[in-house]
């Protein structure tokens, strides 16, 4: 039967996606092996990365990582939804599709080049103007200490915020022009404005799907390495300032992994990206956690 | 600020005006004491035009039935009393309709007030999914943005579930969604949402065409009910729903051109034993629409 072999084929291919992410997964702790043996759960919370002295611990990259890509959630999110509530509830047809064309465009550019336009753009502009000016304005605050070097866990956020833009912008856009016309009617029924009924009717009826988008941006940001580690600065040092230089675990396995120059050296970062992977599906998890909390109390489909 | 405008015509009894319509006679154009007068009324959607030229008279505190078979215009017309016809993109509107003295489409109007002060049941319960069947009876009064106490709002929520015979069924599970309770019952929801801003009008587009009988037998006890309190405009594809329902039937037809006029207005009993226009007669008794 033709319907057999294509049920066979489909499933083989469902099976290889399974067997692919548990054969990286076993890869890499097999490769890493020497290292976990090495630290132990240190790994996990020792704040130094000494190769020459044969210390690795991941806990500054950790926190890089986390860092940026919360910082970039935090900025990227509200831009988003601006700009996906103008497309659905204000914009013409015309312009709309101008605006979601270079939305899209931006998520065409290749991280490298962002990564030059932050080196010599924006962290020029971070370090002359924004800064200095945040320090003013919160002086003494633990957030904007220290020197303005321009590259640091701000620039990064970002340059990060930039990339996630078009993903959270395609999906909550999507996700809210699918938001019945019947509910905008009620609310507008009610004697409620145009602002009224998209804070009203339309963003709770699709904040599951808000949120959704927003993991998938939060995801992007937590694995991107290259755009990143041109500015965040790449130091490995775990400081509350988001002005000073940090590092991420995406970073530092591209940077050192041609020098590794011992076995270590080499187990520890392939230690580290185990560590990327573990974080990546733990904030995703939660997430999802999110999702289905929010979901609560969502209409049946009818 | 939002104002509440009340309409003089309100203020009068329901009585005084019922007797004044029927010493009228049959309020062909605007009777002047009805709570809302659709004037010279056409609507269009972008370049098809969907009514043209209606001109009727809504009777205080009774039911008006518009009737009319599909794409006659009768959901169109009463989407312009409320000022959401134009809602939709590239639709507009021509004449004017008033609510008691009030110019709704008056220069300077603005429909977001005009919304407030006329309440809508749409054809398929929308109560709002993610807020409790306590805050969508909140809703329409808490865009008021006046300052209400939490006692005057239990209030009036339990007020407005009542007058929506729905506050037996629910008063046990005010804080769970809108959208778990039955289909009946969300439309009486809706129903108690749209009277909670105590409109003067409250428009019903089909409401129960997507309701079970049972639901809609319900609904239709409701609708006589609230009669006494506000003038209720119900559009029904259903003559029989008509029939039970309405003190008063408007009859809509859509010419060879596609676009719905009025054919005639008059009182339900009339429009069902012994209509004027020979169109009407031809419909009420089933050849054709």
């Amino acid at each position: 039967m033709a319907d057999t072999a294509f049920r066979r084929v489909s499933f083989v291919f469902g099976v290889l996606i399974v067997a692919l992410v548990a054969l990286m997964v076993y890869e890499m702790a097999q490769q890493s092996s020497l290292s976990m043996r090495t630290f132990g759960p240190a790994f996990l919370t020792s704040t130094t990365w000494d190769p020459q002295h044969r210390a690795f611990g991941a806990l500054p990259f950790i926190y890089g990582t986390v860092v940026s890509s919360v910082l970039a959630l935090v900025i990227a999110t509200p831009i988003s939804l601006g700009v996906a509530i103008f497309l659905v509830e204000m914009s013409p047809n015309w312009l709309g599709n101008v605006i979601s064309a270079v939305v899209e465009l931006l998520a065409a550019i290749p991280s490298v080049l962002l990564g030059l336009w932050g080196i010599f753009v924006m962290v020029p502009f971070l370090q002359r103007y924004v800064e200095p000016a945040l320090q003013t304005a919160f002086p003494g605050v633990p957030l904007f200490d220290g020197a303005p070097y321009g590259v640091g866990l701000l620039a990064a956020g970002l340059i990060l915020a930039i990339m996630i833009v078009p993903t959270i912008v395609a999906i909550s856009r999507d996700v809210m022009a699918s938001v019945p016309i019947a509910q905008r009617e009620g609310m507008l029924a009610l004697g409620a404005t145009k602002w009224e009924t998209t804070r009203r009717a339309v963003l709770p009826y699709a904040r599951s799907g808000i949120v959704g988008a927003m993991v998938l941006g939060l995801g992007r940001a937590l694995g991107e390495t290259m755009a990143v580690t041109m500015v965040i600065g790449n130091r490995p040092v775990i400081s509350p300032s988001l002005l000073d230089p940090s590092y991420t675990m995406a970073s530092v396995i591209a940077n050192e992994f041609t020098e590794a120059t011992y076995e270590l050296y080499v187990s520890a970062l392939i230690e580290i990206g185990l560590v990327l992977f573990a974080v990546t599906i733990l904030m995703n998890a939660a997430a999802r956690l999110l999702v289905a909390r929010t979901a609560r109390g969502m209409p049946v489909a009818p | 600020m939002r104002q509440r405008i009340r309409p003089e015509g309100q203020r009068m009894s329901a009585r005084a005006t019922t007797v004044a319509a029927a010493q009228t006679g049959r309020p062909e154009g605007p009777d002047a004491h009805a709570a809302v007068r659709i004037e010279h009324v056409s609507a269009w959607y972008g370049t098809r035009q969907a009514i043209d030229d209606v001109t009727l008279g809504i009777p205080p505190h009774t039911v008006t039935a518009i009737i009319g078979p599909s794409g006659c215009g009768k959901s169109t017309l009463i989407r312009c009393v409320d000022r959401m016809h134009e809602v939709t993109p590239g639709a507009r509107v021509e004449g004017t309709v008033r609510l008691g003295e009030v110019d709704l489409y008056a220069p300077g109007s603005d429909p977001v007030l005009v919304r407030s002060m006329v309440g809508m049941v749409f054809q398929k319960p929308n109560p709002f999914p993610t807020m409790s069947v306590y805050d969508n009876v909140a809703a329409g009064p808490r865009l008021r943005g006046e300052r209400v106490s939490r006692g005057d709002l239990d209030d009036l929520v339990e007020r407005n579930l009542r007058r929506a015979a729905l506050w037996d069924e629910v008063k046990g599970k005010l804080g769970r969604s809108g959208a778990t309770l039955s289909g009946g019952q969300q439309q009486r929801l809706c129903i108690a949402r749209a009277l909670a801003t105590d409109p003067a009008v409250l428009l019903m587009d089909e409401p129960c065409s997507a309701l079970d009988p049972i639901a809609t037998y319900r609904i239709e006890e409701l609708i006589r009910e609230l009669a006494a309190e506000v003038t209720i405009v119900i559009v029904t594809h259903n003559m029989q729903q008509a029939s039970r329902v309405s003190e008063w039937t408007a009859f809509m037809l859509a010419g060879d051109d596609g676009i719905g006029r009025l054919v005639e207005l008059d009182r339900t009993e009339q429009i069902f034993t012994k209509p004027s226009d020979p169109r009407t007669e031809a419909y009420i008794t089933g050849r054709f629409g």
